[in-house]
Order: structure tokens, then C-alpha cells, then sequence
């Protein structure tokens, strides 16, 4: 029995639920010297602003245990130079292309869309409104639910492509802003951006990265984005894409049993760059040894007493 | 660039805290250039996560050697790797020091275990180029000489050679080296590769230096290493894809 790997995400269908997450794979390049790009599910590009982002000074990142914190601060190059440089690249590779869109006001994030609809290689955005390292835009849009319905509605306005908001686990409501981007006609939302922290030296008692907070990702939040797939899944009908800690199939798995139609691998890849075809592979094997034909079976097959 | 996994042959202890691991690699034998480096997963587990950083210290034959110096737990881990352990690591990584310069003498400035890079920058230069090399460190047991040639030592309690630092060292013999055409590499750290910058640049000295920081990947994939230009125009370089080699006149150090 051969299994179906395919999935859909609204109009988007996906060969399988595997996507590399926005921010760890820049625009694909790199990554392509370990990996055929177009056996993946999908490729989220590294959030493009509409003017280009210079980020925050070093240092940038640094390691808790099992996890990281980061604090790039959107460094990007803008969407006029993403169009011409990144673009013939990733027309080239075969992968279905998602472009990630950052901006610190609603304006920005219409004008970024209405830019990007007209090029044929990007299937779908996905907006972030969950940036946790700059100050103006990110978080502040990922906690205000007025904010995160009115982005939907005006993106959702300009562009037929597929649209998934990307939801911060720093709010204690997950799912009242999921329910806000279904009704702002949001295709699927995709959780978890990474988690606020920070890390201090205990000898200079200076922080470890130079924001003082950052973004905390890897297996360290898995549980927690875990629990808000779930309790969007519980809540909410919409496509969900887990996204937190996972390092190999059966997180993956474990993120669809709990409701997530796919998967994003983040900080894996900078550690695994080839993990992405690895997990297709062991989910396919699970499908086969669960004797379930299509992976959707697995979607939120939670039992919950 | 690719995902390698090696076996040690052997793994020991060369001073006070540092270790020499020599691996077995007929392909990154071939392929690396001093000042590249591979990115080694240290465990297993999750814990520690991510990849450490380690420039090539020599190649010789089908084998490769890195040596470091135990700092935290990734460290450890690797100073307990024994003989027939695989290491799992990506390379080559990084441009590597530009050796094909105009110059006729090779001045090496290491501090502590910034000597890593060098064993193997001099045994590709040896041969078509003049080597001068100053090696420093806190104290006499601290200072590496494993693979140098024509070095002199400083320490900073006066244990051997000259008292004081490294950069000190270099520029009480630079009345001497300034005749001829040189080049100086650099690598140890940043408070003393400022000092090697502020003098080179001062004289026009052509200089590199190595240089390093905090990474997740080292392919250029998380933007988590960057330097800041000299040239100001709005971006930074990454110290894991334009470096870890630069030219001093191209970054604030
Ligand atoms: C290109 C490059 C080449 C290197 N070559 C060598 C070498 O040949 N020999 C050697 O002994 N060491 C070398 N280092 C330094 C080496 O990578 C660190 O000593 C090592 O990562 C320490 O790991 P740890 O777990 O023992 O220490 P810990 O301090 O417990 O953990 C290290 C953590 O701190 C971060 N970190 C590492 N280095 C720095 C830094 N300079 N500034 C800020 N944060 C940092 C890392 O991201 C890592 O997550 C090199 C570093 C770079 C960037
Ligand atoms: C270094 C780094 C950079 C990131 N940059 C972005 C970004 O530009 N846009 C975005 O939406 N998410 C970004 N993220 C968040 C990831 O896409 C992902 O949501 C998060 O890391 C959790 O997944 P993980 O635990 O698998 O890494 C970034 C994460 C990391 C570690
Ligand atoms: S370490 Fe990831 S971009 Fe340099």
C-alpha cells in the first residue's frame, strides 16, 4: 500500500506536510547544497520587509539548554532586491514558495503583498505578526487582536493566493486569534512564532545577546506549541501548521495527532540540514506501519477523554 | 560543503587545557584551505544543540587535526572523543586567509588558542614564503607551539620570552621586519586583534585576521554571526559565510 503524502492548505496543495520555517533557511540557497529542495512540502522564505532590514547588532544568538535564543531583528534585503535576487533562485528549485511577510504597519504589510502576488513562483504568504525582537511592528501586532484582523482582512484583499497568519505564543488566547484571522479569511495560521526569553552572565551580569530578549526555539518549547496547536485545533476550524522543537519525525507526528494539517522545521536545520527529507521519510514509514493511506488521517487524531 | 562523519584516530592532551584530535578524512584532507572551518555536533542528544565552530588546524595525508581548548560543555564532550569515535560535522566552511598575495614574509600573530589556524597556514606556505610567527599567551604553559616554525613566545607574566602581550611582541620586532614585503595573519582574541588592526592600518599593512564569534548553523542560513563593515551601507557580513578570514581595512573589530 502506498501512502498519500499530499495535503491541502486552502487552495495550496502540498506534496507533503514538510515545510522549512521562515528565518531558517534564508531564501533556500545554502540549504540546496545538502538537499533536493523539491521533495519538500514547501519553503517558507525568510521574512521580507518592504524596506531592506539591517538587524539588530551582534550578538545575535546564543544556546539554552536544549534550545536557543535569537535576536536577528528581521535582517532582510528588502522586498526590490528580494524580487531580483532571491527570486531566480527560487523559480529554479522546483519547491512550492512561501513568502514571509514582516512590517511594522498594516500599510506595509498590503503594499509587501500586492507587490509579491504578481510573481508566479510564490504559491502562498504567510504573514508574521510575531516578531518578537523589533520594537515597532511584530509582537505589538501578534498581541493585538483588532490589529491581527484588520492585517488579514487588507492582505486578504489584495492577493488570491493562499494567506496563513503566523501566531505568537506570547499571548495567553491563541485560538481567539486564530478564530480572528479564519474570519479576517485567513487559509490557515501557523504557530508557534518563537517564545520571548533572555539569558543573563552571571559575572558581568550583562545579557547574552545584545537585545536582551530574544526569540526561544528549538526542543525546549515543543510542549508549548504543542499545546496551543491543540488548543487551536480544539477551537478553531482552520489548517494549522505546527511549528516549535521539532527534530524528527515523530515531532512531527506528534504536532499532526494534535491538529496540525503540516509541520515547519526551524532551528533543526541549522543543526540537520538535511532533516526535512529525513522526517518525510520516517512519516511515510509511520503512515505505513499505522496502515493509514493518506497522511490526513493523522490530523488532530487526538483521543481525549 | 557537505555533512561528514569522520573517525578519531587520536585524541590528546598537548597543554594545560588544550587538546589535539586527528581524524581520519582523505576528502577534507584534500579539500580545506587554512583558515576554513567545520562545524562539529559534539553529541547526540539535544543537549548541548547546537554545532561547534573549529577552524582546520593542519592536514597532512588522509587526516585532518583541530585543536582547542576546553571552554564549556561542548568542549568537554569533545576532549573525551577516544580513537574509532565518529565525529559528525559539516565543512569546509568559511573563504580561509588569502595566501596568494604579493608579499615574500608571512607574519603570524597567535594569541591563546588562536594558534589553531596556523600549523596548517604554515605548511602551505613553508617553501614559497618567509614565516615569521609570535605565539602568546597568560603563561609559559599556555602558550601553543604545536606545528609552528621560526616563532617567538610572549607571555603575560613574563614566564617565557617576552613580558607582555602578543601584539607588544610584534611590534618591538617590526623595525626589523620592515624591510621586507610582509603580510600579516592574525588570530586570537578580539581585544587583541584590535591592537593588530590599529597598528597595521595606521602603516598600510597588508593584514588578515580570523576571527570569532557566536554561530548556529555556519552556512550563512540563520543570520545569527554578523560583523560590522567599515564601509557603512546598511548590512552587516556574516563572520560564517564572507569570513572568518578578513581584511582588516573591511571590518570594525
Ligand atoms: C570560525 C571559528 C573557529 C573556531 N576555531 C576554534 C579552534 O580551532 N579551537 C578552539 O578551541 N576554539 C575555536 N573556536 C571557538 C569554539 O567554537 C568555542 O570555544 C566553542 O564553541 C565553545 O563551546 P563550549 O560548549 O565548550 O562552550 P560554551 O561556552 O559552553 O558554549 C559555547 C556557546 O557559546 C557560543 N560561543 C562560542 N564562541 C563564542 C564567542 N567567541 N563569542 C560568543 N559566543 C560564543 C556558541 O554559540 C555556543 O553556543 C572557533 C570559533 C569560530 C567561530
Ligand atoms: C534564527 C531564527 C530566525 C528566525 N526568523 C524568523 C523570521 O524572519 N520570520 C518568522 O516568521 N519567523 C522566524 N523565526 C521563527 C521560526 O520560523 C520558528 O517559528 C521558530 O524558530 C520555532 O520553530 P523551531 O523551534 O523549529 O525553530 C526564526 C527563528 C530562528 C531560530
Ligand atoms: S552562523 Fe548562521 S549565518 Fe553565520
Amino acid at each position: 500500500m502506498s501512502t498519500d503524502l499530499s495535503i491541502e492548505i486552502g487552495s495550496l496543495k502540498l506534496k507533503n506536510p514538510v515545510m522549512l520555517a521562515s528565518g531558517t533557511v534564508g531564501y533556500g540557497n545554502e540549504i540546496s547544497t545538502f538537499m533536493d529542495l523539491s521533495r519538500i512540502g514547501a519553503i517558507v522564505t525568510k521574512s521580507v520587509s518592504l524596506k531592506p532590514r539591517k538587524g539588530n547588532p551582534p550578538q545575535r544568538i546564543v544556546e539554552t539548554p536544549s534550545g536557543m535564543l535569537n535576536a536577528i531583528g528581521l535582517a532582510n534585503v528588502g522586498v526590490e532586491e528580494f524580487v531580483k535576487s532571491k527570486i531566480p533562485f527560487l523559480e529554479k528549485v522546483h519547491s512550492t514558495v512561501i513568502c514571509n511577510i514582516a512590517a511594522s504597519s498594516v500599510e506595509e504589510y498590503v503594499e509587501c503583498a500586492r507587490i509579491l502576488d504578481y510573481e508566479e513562483v510564490i504559491k502562498g504568504f504567510e504573514i508574521n505578526v510575531s516578531c518578537p525582537n523589533v520594537k515597532e511592528g511584530g509582537l505589538i501586532f501578534g498581541n493585538d487582536i483588532n490589529a491581527v484582523g484588520r492585517i488579514t482582512e487588507k492582505v486578504r484583499a489584495v492577493t488570491d493566493k493562499p494567506v496563513i497568519i503566523k501566531l505568537s505564543p506570547n499571548t495567553s488566547n491563541i485560538s481567539e486569534f486564530a478564530k480572528t484571522a479564519k474570519e479576517g479569511g485567513a487559509d490557515a495560521v501557523s504557530a508557534i512564532n518563537t517564545l520571548v526569553g533572555t539569558s543573563f552572565d552571571i559575572y558581568t551580569r550583562k545579557p547574552k545577546i545584545k537585545n536582551v530578549t530574544g526569540g526561544l526555539s528549538g526542543p525546549a518549547i515543543k510542549p508549548v506549541a504543542l499545546a496551543k496547536v491543540l488548543e487551536i485545533s480544539r477551537c478553531v476550524d482552520i489548517p494549522i501548521i505546527g511549528i516549535g522543537g521539532i527534530m524528527n519525525w515523530k515531532d512531527a507526528v506528534e504536532f499532526m495527532i494534535c491538529g496540525a494539517m503540516a509541520v515547519q522545521l526551524g532551528t533543526v536545520n541549522f543543526i540537520n540540514p538535511t532533516a526535512a527529507i529525513e522526517i518525510i521519510e520516517g512519516i511515510n514509514n509511520y503512515c505505513k506501519e499505522m496502515s493509514v493511506s493518506s497522511v490526513k488521517e493523522i490530523v488532530a487524531s487526538y483521543h481525549i477523554q | 560543503m557537505n555533512i561528514f562523519k569522520i573517525p578519531v584516530l587520536t585524541n590528546s592532551k598537548i597543554a594545560e587545557n588544550t587538546f589535539l584530535m586527528k581524524c581520519h578524512s582523505p576528502e577534507l584532507a584534500a579539500d580545506m584551505k587554512p583558515g576554513q572551518f567545520c562545524n562539529i555536533k559534539v553529541s547526540e542528544s539535544d543537549y548541548p544543540l547546537l554545532r561547534r565552530p573549529f577552524s582546520i588546524c593542519d592536514a597532512e595525508g588522509n587526516n585532518i587535526y583541530f585543536m582547542f581548548d576546553v571552554h564549556g560543555e561542548g568542549t568537554r564532550l569533545l576532549s573525551r572523543k577516544k580513537q574509532g569515535d565518529l565525529i559528525d560535522l559539516i565543512a569546509p566552511l568559511g573563504n580561509g586567509f588569502g595566501i596568494d598575495d604579493d608579499y615574500d614574509t608571512a607574519v603570524l600573530i597567535a594569541g591563546g588558542i588562536g594558534a589553531a589556524p596556523f600549523p596548517y597556514l604554515t605548511r602551505i606556505l613553508k617553501g614559497s614564503k618567509k614565516i615569521v610567527t609570535y605565539i602568546g599567551g597568560r603563561s609559559s604553559e599556555l602558550v601553543l607551539k604545536y606545528g609552528l616554525e621560526n616563532f617567538s613566545t610572549a607571555t603575560d607574566d613574563g614566564s617565557e620570552g617576552f613580558q607582555g602581550n602578543v601584539v607588544q611582541l610584534f611590534e618591538s620586532k617590526f623595525e626589523m621586519l620592515k624591510s621586507s614585503d610582509i603580510k600579516v595573519f592574525a588570530c586570537g582574541p578580539n581585544p587583541m586583534l584590535r591592537a593588530v588592526k590599529n597598528f597595521c592600518s595606521e602603516r598600510g599593512i597588508n593584514c588578515e585576521v580570523s576571527v570569532e564569534c557566536a554561530m548556529a548553523c555556519g552556512f550563512g542560513i540563520c543570520q545569527g554571526c554578523p560583523i560590522e563593515k567599515s564601509e557603512v551601507d546598511g548590512s552587516y557580513l556574516l563572520v560564517c559565510k564572507d569570513g572568518p578570514v578578513f581584511n582588516i581595512n573591511d571590518i570594525v573589530i
